[in-house]
């Protein structure tokens, strides 16, 4: 039997895991950026303070990288206060995650922690693994020059060869560098035919130093784009009349589709429509693998009222995730019926619009008879106010006292009054959600939110969750 | 002398920000034939539905600014007014070269908004044009200028606190022609436009919009109003369709609740309608209450169809000041402007009435002897009313 301080604790963690997956400290539809933050900040100080191992092994789960740079950056500015066994564990935990950031945010990471002058044994051992760890240090050096820099200023190492040294910090000394990518990179001060060699964000740089025109450049740089950059630049490459900049959209990850596809205008949608819908579904049909059709009956509410617009910094990510969740539901059920909750049955012109009526749209779900309920919504319900939750609570204890329907709330949007995400009704699990990808995780962790299970079996499941993060980079590490 | 009637419009379930409480009217069949004109916005959004169209009327709601006249310089509608053709200029603009500023401090966050001001002011000035009848009392600038120009102060929208919040995160509904503002409870206005797509174009509008004192101070110091959360009692619930019908009664009443309960103020007075113009089936009239004391009092202009539904709503709740002062106007223009009558009426003396006059701001309405008179006598009378009190009591 767990003690009222496990429970507690149990609860805390799972707070902390639904503001760490949907919180990035950017303005929401309901609150400013600044109240993001500081609710966000209040966690991160209250999770340290009290449950330093649990808040290390959040790392290991789903939670988003804004809140993992935070978190690795709390625990290397603290680390007097942990014991041996904590800081050993730990750096593997960071070692591991800092593996799976996107360079950018790491190198962010470590001037961050410049700034704020955590220079400590730890911290410049950690920073010497991971840019050990680096496939091409050369192109980092072209790409991230600043970010290169500051870090092998601030932990003391030298750089891996003299040539790199000279590049990093004073590039244009040198006649010739061996490297070809550092020499092409020298070579686009004077040649405009190198920069197409660099990666795009250097080569845009020398583009607007040699005043090239910004329709020459895109055709001729397409091919060194990431996958990102093609999709980013696709609509605006378009507009100026280069088709050469076309993403690939089978290979694109299941929300980071769906957002692209909102970012379209109606009658694109409608003339792209087969070859939009065969990209989400595939997408959706890679995340789902060997679970494919085998969660039975499972009927989806969807909300997409106005306020899934979520805000401009976060665009229409709200809807998007509902609508990425939408085509992985279809792929892992048997039988499917997604519900939008403004009505609208085509999900592919689906848009931000009028309000939530998500009482109604329940009922409606609940008549298909379905084995599973998932409902997706940022928790404000008000046409009216509080329906939903009178539903799902009259549905729990009088009509289906028994759960032959699982019900799951999953909430793209962090409430930073509350320090979590909205609720629809105590009956009811909410987890937050990032990527629809994360989905079949989070239907899992929501079990634990409904205060079913305690500490044990959450500490249970967070180690397991970790232990599965190190054997998967130890196995690429042997790669 | 009758009543608002909102019938077609049917209240939605209100959304809550902070104490700003917004009751969206939502209308089963949009007006089509009568339409916010789109040059107003001056091309920024193309907001008429280009097509075929029998009859096309548009309206042009006062406060609204754009260049109407031939030279260019901006002018002001005079309150709402109609229009047939897309291109005409309105009838009655009132010129804003004569006013330095548009908008003008009036303190730290007291904004004078000329715009609304103007109709709001041109539009009590019509109906209170001063005495009709020359009585001795009145001073030659009352009969010869009425009270315009009159000056009331209002509150801008951007100045009451959690209003643009709230109408930022307001989920527009479909086919919402409409919308009741509350601010900590108290109705705020009433908005009502003919057709959908012209609420969504006028939903920001709100902000511009002027409000009373009250609304402001409410708005400052009210703790957040509470929603009105669904509550349905679990004992009769056998099925799912059991449940429907719950739901549904929790809709219905949530709408008989509105009308009848917190839109009372508004809805359940008479008020004294002036028509203002005919066009076709519709017809602009601007309406006044009945200046109750300490009560709710709205003063508006609105557009009826020939059934006599509205097509255009916008209510302006008064102070608790300008109440006073149109209870006295309006008790005057009943006794046709004549002081005795008047203070008979209202069971004072007649230097009482011409120091309430002068208490509330209309000094200049009577001549500066008379009421040199009235304030001689007041300070005497008074006096001996208190020298004469002891006395009274020591009998």
């Amino acid at each position: 039997m767990d003690s009222y301080g496990d429970l507690v604790a149990a609860d805390d963690v799972l707070l902390f895991v639904n503001a760490a997956t949907t919180s990035t400290g950017q303005r929401e539809f309901h609150s400013d950026a600044g109240e993001q933050r500081l609710s966000l900040d209040f966690l991160h100080a209250y999770m340290l303070g009290n449950y330093r191992d649990l808040y290390a092994g959040v790392l290991a789960l789903d939670i988003n990288d804004h809140n993992a740079v935070l978190i690795i950056r709390q625990l290397l500015e603290t680390t007097g206060e942990a014991t041996a066994d904590q800081r050993r564990s730990e750096g593997r935990l960071i070692a591991c995650r800092l593996a799976t950031l996107p360079p950018q945010r790491v190198y962010g990471l470590f001037n961050a922690l410049r700034r704020a002058g955590v220079n400590n044994r730890r911290t410049r051992a950690i920073m010497r693994d991971w840019l050990s760890a680096r496939p091409d240090l050369a192109f980092d050096a072209v790409k991230y020059r600043s970010g290169l820099k500051r870090a092998l200023r601030h932990a003391h190492l030298a750089p891996a060869t003299e040539e790199l040294g000279a590049f990093v910090f004073a590039p244009l000394t040198r006649k010739h560098y061996a490297t070809p990518l550092l020499e092409t990179w020298r070579r686009a001060h004077y040649e405009q035919a190198a920069l197409y060699e660099l990666p795009y964000t250097a080569a845009e740089g020398f583009a607007a130093k040699h005043k090239i025109p910004r329709k020459v450049f895109l055709e001729r740089i397409a091919p060194r784009m990431t996958r990102l950059e093609t999709l980013r630049l696709q609509e605006s490459a378009h507009k100026i009349g280069i088709a050469g900049v076309q993403a690939d959209l089978s290979r694109m990850p299941l929300t980071r589709l769906a957002t692209y596809v909102l970012s379209l205008p109606v009658e694109d949608r409608l003339r792209r429509r087969a070859e939009l819908t065969h990209a989400l579904e595939s997408a959706a049909d890679r995340v789902a693998g060997s679970h494919r059709g085998s969660w039975g009956k499972v009927t989806a509410v969807l909300d997409d009222s106005f306020s899934a617009f979520g805000s401009v910094h976060k665009r229409r990510r709200p809807l998007a995730v509902a609508l990425a969740c939408h085509y992985l539901l279809a792929a892992l059920a048997d039988t499917y019926t997604g519900l939008w909750t403004s009505g609208r049955t085509d999900a592919l012109l689906t848009r931000p619009y009028g309000p939530t009526p998500l009482g109604r749209r329940i009922l409606d779900a609940l008549d298909t008879t379905p084995s599973r309920l998932v409902i997706v919504s940022d928790g404000w319900d008000n046409a009216p106010p509080g329906l939903a939750a009178e539903v799902l609570r009259i549905w729990r204890t009088r009509l289906d006292p028994k759960r032959r329907t699982s019900i799951v709330h999953l909430n793209p949007v962090y409430d930073a009054a509350d320090f979590d995400v909205r609720r629809l009704s105590s009956t009811v699990p909410t987890a937050g959600i990032r990527d629809a990808e994360d989905l079949p995780a989070l239907v899992e962790l929501a079990q634990f939110a409904e205060g079913r299970t305690g500490l044990a079996e959450l500490v249970t499941y967070m180690n397991t969750r970790a232990a599965q993060m190190l054997s998967g980079h130890q196995q690429e590490q042997a790669r | 002398m009758t009543t608002l009637d909102l019938t077609g419009l049917t209240a939605r379930p209100s959304q809550v920000w902070g104490a700003v409480r917004l009751v969206p009217l939502v209308r089963d069949e949009p007006v089509v034939d009568l339409r916010l004109r789109s040059q107003l916005y001056g091309g920024a959004t193309g907001l008429v539905e280009v097509g075929p169209r029998a009859v096309y009327t548009s309206y042009i709601p006062h406060g609204f600014v754009a260049t109407w006249t031939d030279d260019g310089t901006p002018a002001a509608a005079y309150g709402t007014q109609l229009s047939t053709d897309g291109n005409a200029a309105p009838a009655a603009t009132m010129g804003l070269h004569i006013h330095r500023r548009m908008a003008r401090r009036q303190a730290r966050d007291r904004l004078r908004f000329l715009p609304m001001n103007l109709a709001l002011e041109g539009y009590l000035a019509l109906h209170f044009g001063g005495p009709s009848i020359a009585w001795e009392e009145w001073s030659q600038r009352a009969i010869s200028q009425g009270l315009s120009p009159r000056v009331e102060e209002a509150f801008v929208g951007a100045e009451v606190s959690g209003l643009a919040d709230a109408l930022r995160i307001f989920e527009i509904h479909p086919n919402q022609c409409g919308v009741m503002l509350y601010v900590g409870d108290a109705l705020a206005s009433a908005f009502v436009v003919p057709h959908p797509d012209d609420y969504r174009a006028l939903h920001p509008t709100l902000l511009q919009d002027l409000y009373g004192e009250l609304i402001y101070t409410y708005a400052m110091l009210m703790p957040p109003v509470q929603d009105f959360r669904a509550r349905i009692s679990d004992s009769q619930i056998r099925s799912l369709a059991h449940l429907r019908t719950a739901v549904a009664e929790q809709e219905h009443d949530w709408t008989c609740f509105h009308d009848t309960t917190m839109a009372a103020g508004l809805l359940e007075h008479a008020y004294t309608w002036q028509s203002v113009y005919r066009m076709r089936r519709f017809t602009l009239s601007r309406f006044l209450p009945q200046f109750r004391l300490q009560q709710e009092n709205y003063i508006g202009e609105a557009i009826t169809d020939d059934r006599g539904r509205i097509a255009y709503l916008k209510t302006f709740r008064l102070s608790e000041t300008q109440v006073r002062r149109g209870h006295l106007l309006s008790r005057l223009a009943a006794n046709d402007w004549h002081l005795a009558n008047t203070a008979h009426e209202l069971g004072i003396e007649c230097y009482q009435l011409g120091i309430r006059l002068s208490s509330v701001g209309f000094n200049f309405l009577l001549r500066q002897d008379v009421m040199d008179g009235y304030r001689k006598q007041g300070r005497t009378r008074t006096g001996r009313a208190r020298h004469d009190q002891p006395a009274r009591r020591s009998k």
